[in-house]
C-alpha cells in the first residue's frame, strides 16, 4: 500500500533545507519532570503537555535532536524513542517506512538521510489507557532542522489517547521541523490524537502523516495551530482498511499576518462500511490559508462527509479546497464549504441583548472556532479556550 | 416610554416611514396592524437601531433620553428588548451563553434552568443558538432571552408566526408574564397590586391577530404605505381588517388625506 504517498510532491514549497543546520548539541536526559527549565515547561504547557504529568499516563519529551524524557506509568503502555525501539523490537521493522516512501519528496528523505528520534508510542492488545500520553516535540536551537520519524501503534481492541504537542523555544526564530509519522489502528483498536501547535515566527513545518486503520478500529485526529507559524504544510493521509473503520478529523487554524498554513486531511475509505468526517474551521486574519480536504470512496455503501469553513478578518487569503472522488456507484459523499467575513446581522443580533460591538465579534469568532473537539481532558479544553481568546486579541 | 415624533425612514434609498409619530405610554402595549411592506417591522427595526434604516428626519424618545443615533446595545441596556422574526443562527455560541448575556446586561441574576422551565426550553439550552430551530422553538429561545433581559419595552414581531395551536396559549401566557399582566404573576397578590406594578410597555406586530386571543391589548395601530393611518382599540381594528381587509383601512385612509 503506497496510495497515501500520491500527493507528497518534490516540491518544497520554497524552503531550502541548506538553510538549516542538522546538528545540535545533545541536551542531557531529565529523570524528574520537575527539573525542567521554566520557560520551556511554559512553553510545554502551551501545547498541551503538562510536566506535573497530572492526568496523563505517560511522557514522551524530545528537545532538538535529544530524547530528553520518556517514561509510561501504565502496564501495557509502551513509550520509548524510536531508535531505542528499533533496536529492542525486530519486529518494528516491518512498521517503519511502510506507509511512506522516503523518496516521496525532499522532506521525507531528509528524515531518511538524518534521522533525529522521535516517539515510539504503543498500546498492548486490548489494553484500555484511560488516560492520555503525551509527547512533546520541541526546537530550542536557531536554524535547526529536526528529523523526527514516529510511529504509533494501537494494538488489536486497545484504546489510546495521544497529546501531542510541538513548540519551539521562546527567542527562537527560524528552523525547521520534518515530523515522518506512520500511524496503526488494529482491528477494533480506538486512537484519539490531538495535535497543538505552537512554532515560531519563521519556522516551516512539513508532518508527513499516514495513518492505517483496520477493521472496526476508529481513529479521531484533532489538530489545533492558532499561534505564528513561518510556514506549514501537511495532509495526513488515513486508509481505512478494514470493514466498518471510521476516522474523524477536526481541525481549527487562525492564519495572523506572515503565516502561511495548507492543511487538509485525506481519507481513502476502501473497505464495506467505513465511514469519514472531516471538519476544519479556518480564520485568515492577515495571513494565507489553504484548507483542503479529499475524500475517496472506493467501496459501495460507504459514508463520509467533507466540511470545511472559514473567516476571513482583515485581509489574507483563505482558500477552501475540499474535493470528493468515487470510483464505484453506491458511495455516499457530500462536503460543504464556505468563506466569507462576519455576518452584520449575527452581530447586531447580539448588540440587541445589550452587546457591544466588540464584543459580539469576538463571541461569534470564538463560536466559529468551538469545534467539539472530542476526548480533550477539561483542562486542556479550557487552556484551547483561553488560548482562542488570547488569539482573538491579535486577530482584530 | 416610548415616543416617536415626525420619523421618516429610507431603506436603500427608498422612503419606507413618512411622518410616522406615536406614543406607548408606561405599562401599555400596543398593537401594530399593517398589510404586507407596509413598514411595521421596519419601524421596529428602527426603534432598535439595526443598520440599513435610515432616519432623515424626526426622533425617538425613550424614558426621556433621545435614542434617535444611539448604538443598538445602548438601546438594550436602557431597558427596550426585541423579538425580531428571523433571527440569525450563532455558530458555537450556546443557547445558555446568550440568555447569560441577557441576563447579564439586564443587570439580573437569574436561574436559567428554572426560566428555560417556564418556556419548556431546557433541552435546548446547550444547543446552537437558532441552530435547526423551529419556528416555535425559534419564539421560545427568543423569549426566554427577553426574560432573562427582562427589558422595561418589548418589541415583539409577529410572535405567533410559525406556533402551532398548542404551543401559542404557552408564547402568549409568556408575554403575559414578561409585561407583568399574566394571571401567573397575579397569583397571592392583590390584582390591584400586580396592576399597578405594570411598568412594562409592549409593541406588538401581528399579522394575523391570533395573539389578541391571549394577551390583553390597550390600543390598536395601522400602519398603512408608511403612515400610521388609525389609533383605536385595537379589537375593534381586528374586527373590521377581519370583515373588510386592509382595503377599508386604505379607504378609510385615503378619506382622511382628501
Amino acid at each position: 500500500m503506497r496510495d497515501g504517498n500520491d500527493h507528497m510532491t518534490k516540491d518544497a514549497g520554497g524552503v531550502d533545507l541548506k538553510r538549516y543546520v542538522t546538528e545540535a548539541d545533545d541536551h542531557g536526559y531529565v529523570t524528574r519532570l520537575a527539573e525542567i527549565a521554566a520557560g520551556d515547561s511554559a512553553k510545554f504547557l502551551d501545547v498541551g503537555i503538562d510536566t506535573g504529568e497530572e492526568g496523563r499516563a505517560g511522557t514522551f519529551i524530545q528537545k532538538d535532536r535529544s530524547v530528553i524524557h520518556s517514561c509510561a506509568h501504565q502496564e501495557g503502555v509502551t513509550i520509548m524513542s524510536i531508535s531505542q525501539a528499533q533496536n529492542t523490537y525486530p519486529w518494528l521493522s516491518e512498521y517503519v517506512w511502510r506507509e511512506i516512501d522516503p523518496q516521496k519528496d525532499v522532506f521525507t528523505a531528509q528524515a531518511k538521510k538524518v534521522p533525529h528520534e522521535g516517539y515510539f508510542i504503543r498500546s498492548a492488545p486490548g489494553v484500555q489507557v484511560a488516560q492520555p500520553v503525551q509527547a512533546c516535540l520541541y526546537i530550542a536551537k536557531e536554524g535547526f532542522s529536526q528529523n523526527v520519524h514516529n510511529v504509533v501503534i494501537a494494538e488489536e481492541g486497545s484504546r489510546l489517547q495521544v497529546i501531542t504537542g510541538c513548540a519551539t523555544a521562546p527567542h527562537l526564530v527560524s528552523g525547521l521541523h520534518v515530523g515522518v509519522s506512520e500511524f496503526y489502528v488494529k482491528k477494533g483498536a480506538q486512537l484519539h490524537f490531538t495535535m497543538i501547535h505552537d512554532w515560531g515566527r519563521e519556522v516551516n513545518v512539513r508532518p508527513r502523516t499516514v495513518v492505517r486503520v483496520e477493521a472496526g478500529g476508529v481513529f479521531v485526529s484533532n489538530y489545533i495551530s492558532l499561534k505564528p507559524v513561518g510556514s506549514l504544510q501537511m495532509y495526513p493521509t488515513t486508509l481505512l482498511a478494514g470493514e466498518g473503520a471510521v476516522a474523524r478529523f477536526n481541525s481549527v487554524l487562525v492564519a495572523g499576518k506572515g503565516c502561511s498554513l495548507d492543511v487538509g486531511s485525506r481519507v481513502i475509505l476502501s473497505a464495506p462500511g467505513t465511514r469519514a468526517e472531516i471538519i476544519s474551521r479556518a480564520i485568515a486574519a492577515g495571513g494565507t490559508i489553504v484548507a483542503r480536504g479529499e475524500l475517496v470512496g472506493q467501496c459501495p455503501g460507504i459514508k463520509a462527509h467533507l466540511e470545511c469553513k472559514g473567516l476571513i478578518l482583515k485581509e489574507g487569503l483563505m482558500q477552501a479546497i475540499p474535493e470528493l472522488s468515487g470510483t464505484m456507484p453506491g458511495v455516499e459523499m457530500s462536503h460543504e464549504a464556505a468563506v466569507g467575513k462576519i455576518d452584520q446581522g449575527e452581530i447586531e443580533y447580539l448588540m440587541a441583548r445589550g452587546v457591544d460591538e466588540e464584543e459580539a465579534v469576538s463571541m461569534i469568532v470564538r463560536g466559529f472556532l468551538n469545534v467539539d473537539i472530542e476526548g480533550l481532558p477539561l483542562a486542556l479544553r479550557q487552556k484551547i479556550d483561553r488560548i482562542i481568546q488570547d488569539t482573538q486579541k491579535d486577530m482584530m | 416610554m416610548l415616543t416617536i415624533e415626525e420619523l421618516r425612514v429610507e431603506v436603500g434609498g427608498r422612503a419606507i416611514l413618512n411622518n410616522v409619530n406615536m406614543e406607548i405610554p408606561r405599562g401599555e402595549t400596543h398593537i401594530l396592524f399593517g398589510p404586507n411592506g407596509s413598514g411595521k417591522t421596519s419601524l421596529m427595526m428602527t426603534i432598535m437601531g439595526f443598520s440599513g434604516y435610515t432616519i432623515t428626519h424626526g426622533k425617538i424618545t425613550f424614558k426621556g433620553h433621545d435614542i434617535t443615533h444611539m448604538p443598538i446595545h445602548e438601546r438594550a441596556r436602557l431597558g427596550i428588548g426585541v423579538s425580531v422574526q428571523r433571527p440569525p443562527t450563532v455558530q458555537g455560541l450556546k443557547t445558555r451563553n446568550l440568555v447569560e448575556v441577557c441576563a447579564k446586561y439586564g443587570r439580573r441574576t437569574v436561574d436559567i434552568e428554572e426560566l428555560a422551565r417556564e418556556v419548556n426550553f431546557n433541552a435546548f439550552l446547550d444547543r446552537d443558538v437558532n441552530h435547526k430551530f423551529s419556528g416555535g422553538e425559534i419564539k421560545r429561545s427568543e423569549l426566554l432571552q427577553l426574560m432573562a433581559q427582562d427589558p422595561d419595552l418589548i418589541l415583539l414581531d409577529e410572535p405567533e408566526s410559525g406556533v402551532d395551536l398548542e404551543n401559542m396559549a404557552l408564547i402568549g401566557e409568556t408575554i403575559n408574564t414578561l409585561l407583568h399582566r399574566g394571571i401567573k404573576y397575579a397569583k397571592g397578590k392583590p390584582h390591584r397590586h400586580s396592576v399597578t406594578n405594570a411598568s412594562k410597555s409592549a409593541l406588538i406586530i401581528t399579522h394575523t391577530g391570533h395573539i389578541l386571543d391571549y394577551i390583553t391589548a390597550d390600543k390598536g395601530q395601522v400602519l398603512f404605505n408608511g403612515h400610521l393611518c388609525c389609533s383605536r382599540n385595537a379589537r375593534e381594528i381586528l374586527k373590521w381588517i377581519g370583515e373588510f381587509g386592509y382595503e377599508e383601512c386604505v379607504r378609510c385612509a385615503m378619506e382622511m388625506t382628501i
